[in-house]
């Protein structure tokens, strides 16, 4: 049975198609992986039976761990709420079914932070997510549960959202491979909406190929969804060897931001790999970069806390037990349902959209944006990608950062530039680093950012990097 | 949270002293034009479907409880 699960998803699925091994053998090696969570990683799990028929397809009788933002017909989604616990959607998000044509089976929904807002997965309503290689630590989040499932073996793949980073960080505390693609790339149909112009479904897989496969099975234009367009030409397997010809673009601002030593020391090492392959390091400039997290943390919020007037206690999910009139049914539901991060969030949101405030946050923070989109524009007339650690930490401990909501948001000091752009940016895990205080090395992520829908180009170069790294480390050496 | 509030609001305003005159604001990545499908009626959710996951639900409705207070 382990051997099963030793196989990439590229390697299984090829197994299954050849007739090596059976679809229901495999899915079934990993539904026991599964059963066996310690980590909190899943929120509920297929159950055995209930006459499944296997799609013919890439992706045929493949497992998959999804995130609970995702709506799956019949099953329960809450996007890590209360206020929509006993949740079952009477449909299927498009990023999912998409998945089951392409053959694959979904194999549990994964814990996550509340309507996906956190970096840590400690503000799910149902309990932290333990970090596999250390379950004193957080896994990363919002994408936590999916991360910790893959990284664990838990799940041969899962699905994330990214909206700051939500896919990039996890994967990075965690050691496995994290694609947020352009904005656009995958339908949004069914995704549980938190900031619509930020919001991206993308893979977590133990490596780029198999990020490729996956990815080659949700991207496309959706009828559901307006702002999908889907990418050009498709997806196909990265093959690429060397990094010839390529410029990778490290930002100018990088030497003087805070960033771990063991974290900056892998970093440092990666960018030798690069040129060991070919690819030609550059300095570029990002200089409104610095102001990221400002403008996400009003453009998120703002779009937060519109999205989340729906939760109303009439339509669907909780209504509070002790409502009385109209008006107090919905603040006794959304006073008991939300938690403080999302309740931090629309009061923020609310405050930064109201009127006198409206052109000094939401209006200001939008042009940011625009200064932030053109800076990378700027970049990649010059380099091909722009790099930079995912993560400026290894996964830190569990209660860290809880008490201060801005250091956790500088956590994703990195990633939400991107997202902010909407391109697209991939996480490999690069090497191991000891967290400041001293103690057991944890994986560090490298983030690799591309011009917008030039996810293949962005594959190639990391598989060649992935390929020239070779980690191969896993956790589980210290607590089993 | 009164507190944490203040020390993001005070994070955040340090855009607020960004000489942004003549930006255009981005509100979405993607350029997109608006186009029209044609009008025709598509298959939708049947009305006890969309129903079953409301708290309650009441003769093909959505219940909710009444604006007024006593009413």
């Amino acid at each position: 049975m382990s051997d099963l699960l030793e196989l990439s998803v590229a390697e299984a699925a090829a197994k299954i198609a050849a007739g090596e091994i059976s679809s229901d053998e495999y899915f079934q090696a990993w539904r026991a992986a599964a059963l066996g969570d310690e980590l909190n990683a899943y929120l509920w799990q297929v159950e055995e039976g209930n006459g499944y028929e296997v799609q013919e397809g890439p992706l045929k009788g493949i497992p998959i761990a999804v995130k609970d933002i995702f709506c799956t017909e019949g099953s329960p989604t809450t996007a890590g709420s209360r206020i929509l616990e006993g949740y079952r959607p009477p449909y299927t998000a498009t990023a999912v079914r998409q998945l089951d044509d392409a053959g694959a089976r979904v194999l549990g929904k994964t814990n996550m932070d509340e309507f996906a807002m956190g970096s840590s997965n400690e503000n799910s309503a149902y309990g932290p997510v333990l970090n596999p290689w250390d379950r004193e630590r957080v896994p990363g989040g919002s994408s936590g549960g999916s991360a910790a499932a893959v990284a664990g073996g838990l799940a041969p793949c899962a699905i994330g959202t990214d909206t700051g980073g939500s896919i990039r960080q996890p994967a990075s505390l965690c050691g496995i491979v994290g694609l947020k693609p352009t904005y656009g790339a995958i339908s949004r149909y069914g995704m549980i909406a938190f900031a619509s112009s930020l919001d991206q479904c993308g893979p977590l897989t133990r490596d780029v190929t198999d990020a490729a496969l996956l990815l080659a099975a949700l991207q496309g234009r959706d009828p559901c969804d307006s702002t999908s367009v889907g990418i050009e030409g498709g997806i196909v397997a990265p093959s690429r060897e060397d990094l010839a010809g390529l410029r990778f673009g490290v930002p100018a601002e990088l030497a003087r931001d805070e960033i771990d030593a063991g974290v900056r020391e892998v970093f440092e090492a990666t960018l030798k790999r690069i040129e060991g392959l070919g690819g030609e390091i550059a300095e570029v400039a990002l200089p409104s970069a610095e102001h990221g997290i400002s403008a996400y943390y009003v453009i998120a919020p703002a779009e937060a806390s519109s999205n989340l007037a729906r939760y109303d206690g009439v339509r669907y999910g909780m209504r509070s037990e002790s409502a009385g009139d109209l008006l107090e049914m919905y603040e006794t539901t959304r006073a008991e349902g939300f938690g403080p991060e999302v309740k931090r969030r629309i009061m923020l949101g609310t405050y930064a959209l109201s009127s006198g405030y409206y052109e000094a946050y939401y209006g200001q923070a939008q042009k940011v944006r625009t200064r932030i989109a053109e800076d990378f524009d700027s970049a990649f007339a010059g380099v091909d990608f722009v790099i930079t650690p995912t993560s400026p930490s290894v996964a830190f401990g569990l209660g860290e950062k809880t008490d201060d909501p801005l250091a956790m948001y500088l956590n994703d000091f990195f990633t939400v530039p991107m997202s902010l752009a909407g391109i697209p940016a991939i996480s490999i895990p690069a090497g191991l680093a000891e967290p400041p205080g001293g103690g057991q090395e944890l994986p560090v992520g490298f983030q690799i950012a591309a011009p917008a829908f030039g996810e293949q180009k962005l594959l190639e170069a990391a598989y060649a990097l992935e390929r020239e790294i070779g980690f191969d480390a896993r956790p589980g050496g210290v607590d089993g | 949270m009164v507190g944490e509030l203040s020390g993001i609001l005070d994070h955040v305003d340090r855009i607020g002293k960004l000489d942004l005159e003549g930006v255009e604001p981005t509100s979405h990545v993607v350029e997109l034009e608006n186009v029209l499908r044609p009008d025709e009626p598509r298959p939708s959710l049947a009305r006890d479907v969309a129903l079953a996951p409301a708290p309650d639900p009441y003769e093909g409705a959505f219940r909710a409880p009444s604006p007024q207070a006593d009413a």
